[in-house]
């Protein structure tokens, strides 16, 4: 440390702008991953990471519509991880993706969730109509694969127009979550998976049969720098110790 | 044009000038009280009062999310008693804004108010003007031009207000979507259309209001 109290405050600086601190790793892996993916994938990066030294995996949670509009813009990313095959499409469509790494990795279900402590023993949609459930929290259709899930379930079952005006739209599907954890919701549609993250604040009612079946669409994108490690980490999400990570946190085989 | 970004623009309108109403009266009394009054914690308490300036919007809605909440202390009692739920509403969102833009009134309200020469309140007091009429008739004319400043400040930043009313009043489209928020989920969606005109309604507004700033306040403290 220099002795003049400018000087460290200088460095100091320097070190806090990032300037003067360790320089940046070889390889970052930008895996942009549908927030329903972010506890089994957070947990699955150190044992990948382990398994491929060098490599440092950067993850990026959001709503699968969200993550594909920042990729179309450019933003760096190397892996995408859909909740939906139309998020995965439409990213196939804008010739984003690497030729040929498109693959499925996982499979969900959505379920009827009410708020552990209190929540109303709903047993079917329909139950859904009762006036004591004021408000149902869902993905908002647009930009949130869990949402559109749940809409099309909805309109299935002739319930859509009845239950919209009760309608509460997140962000995300892990949004949806939060908002029954804390109650301010009487229900939620959400995954299996995350009814699961959230046990002990959350009870999931029933499994709400989905007309297309949920499967996650993981691909590299075009251009990457790192298509290499991208395919590693593909390779690893399919291979008996990703798979059991992901079973772990509820998703089933693809 | 959709229409939807005029139900937005709209409804932006309303709780930004609920939440500007309410700190009017809000920040004008707490900054003369500030002002004016020495009791200990006075700064203290200024500096919470500024707190919602400087703090992350994340912070403030988690803040007013566990407060304003069914389980929280507050939304608990206000749900049970009164039958009043703050989150998911447009009065969550007023709420919201209203905590965000609260220090700007409060600050420019407390300088004016030190600004006026303690001098003429005396006087006026020796001349028989009780201390309610001291205040109207004295203070808060003399003040006046400084707490308006704020007061359009504040309406700007009610308008403009994402973070917090995002967490707190969430995104229902007629209900709680306002303007920045439709900006973003639009921009989320990838709708870049929709965007393109939400963001320039937007530019507009603040435009209109700087605008009107300028012209309104020389006229209103000319009196």
């Amino acid at each position: 440390m220099p002795k003049h109290p400018t000087a460290t405050l200088l460095l100091s600086l320097l070190t806090l702008l990032g300037l003067g601190g360790p320089a940046a790793q070889a390889a970052d892996l930008t895996v942009s991953a549908a927030s329903s993916l972010s506890n089994a994938f957070r947990e699955l990066a150190p044992a990948f990471e382990a398994k491929h030294p060098g490599t440092r995996l950067l993850l990026n949670f959001a709503a699968s519509d969200a993550l594909l509009a920042q990729i179309a813009k450019g933003a760096p990313v190397d892996v995408f991880a859909a909740a939906d095959q139309e998020s995965m499409d439409r990213a196939e469509a804008q010739g984003l993706l690497a030729k040929g790494s498109r693959r499925n990795f996982a499979a969900n279900r959505l379920v009827l969730v009410t708020p552990a402590q209190g929540g109303l023993a709903l047993a079917a949609l329909a139950d859904l109509r009762q006036p004591a459930v004021r408000r149902i929290a869902l993905g908002k259709p647009e930009g949130v694969p869990a949402g559109r899930y749940a809409r099309a379930a909805l309109q299935a079952a002739q319930l859509w127009e009845a239950l919209e005006p009760k309608a509460v739209y997140a962000q995300n599907v892990r949004q949806a979550l939060d908002y029954v954890a804390r109650g301010e919701v009487e229900a939620g549609l959400v995954y299996a998976s995350d009814a699961l993250a959230q046990k002990d604040k959350v009870q999931a009612r029933f499994s709400v049969a989905t007309a297309t079946p949920i499967s996650y669409p993981a691909a590299g994108i075009a251009g990457s720098a790192n298509a290499e490690a991208a395919g590693q980490f593909l390779a690893y999400l399919l291979s008996p110790a990703g798979q059991a990570v992901l079973a772990r946190h509820g998703f089933l085989a693809p | 044009m959709n229409p939807e970004a005029w139900v937005a623009l709209a409804l932006s309108l309303k709780v930004a000038a609920w939440a500007t109403a309410i700190n009017l009266l809000l920040g004008t009394a707490m900054g003369f009280a500030l002002a004016r009054w020495r009791f200990p914690g006075r700064e203290l308490l200024d500096a919470l009062l500024t707190l919602p300036m400087v703090l992350p919007p994340t912070v403030l809605g988690y803040y007013l999310l566990v407060l304003l909440g069914k389980r929280g202390w507050l939304g608990g009692w206000l749900h049970e008693q009164l039958g009043i739920t703050l989150i998911f509403s447009w009065q969550g969102a007023v709420v919201a804004a209203s905590v965000v833009a609260f220090p700007l009134v409060l600050k420019s309200a407390r300088a004016a108010f030190e600004n006026v020469d303690p001098q003429l309140e005396r006087a006026a007091r020796v001349l028989g003007l009780s201390e309610a009429a001291v205040f109207m008739r004295v203070s808060l004319p003399m003040a006046w031009r400084g707490i308006l400043a704020g007061v359009l400040l504040a309406f700007a930043r009610a308008l403009g207000e994402f973070g917090a009313t995002l967490m707190v009043a969430g995104s229902i489209p007629g209900q709680t979507q306002t303007l920045s928020i439709a900006v973003y989920e639009a921009v989320q969606a990838g709708q870049d259309a929709s965007a393109n005109t939400l963001v320039l309604i937007t530019s507009l507004s603040c435009i209109a209001v700087l605008l009107s700033a300028r012209w309104l306040a020389p006229q209103r403290s000319a009196a």
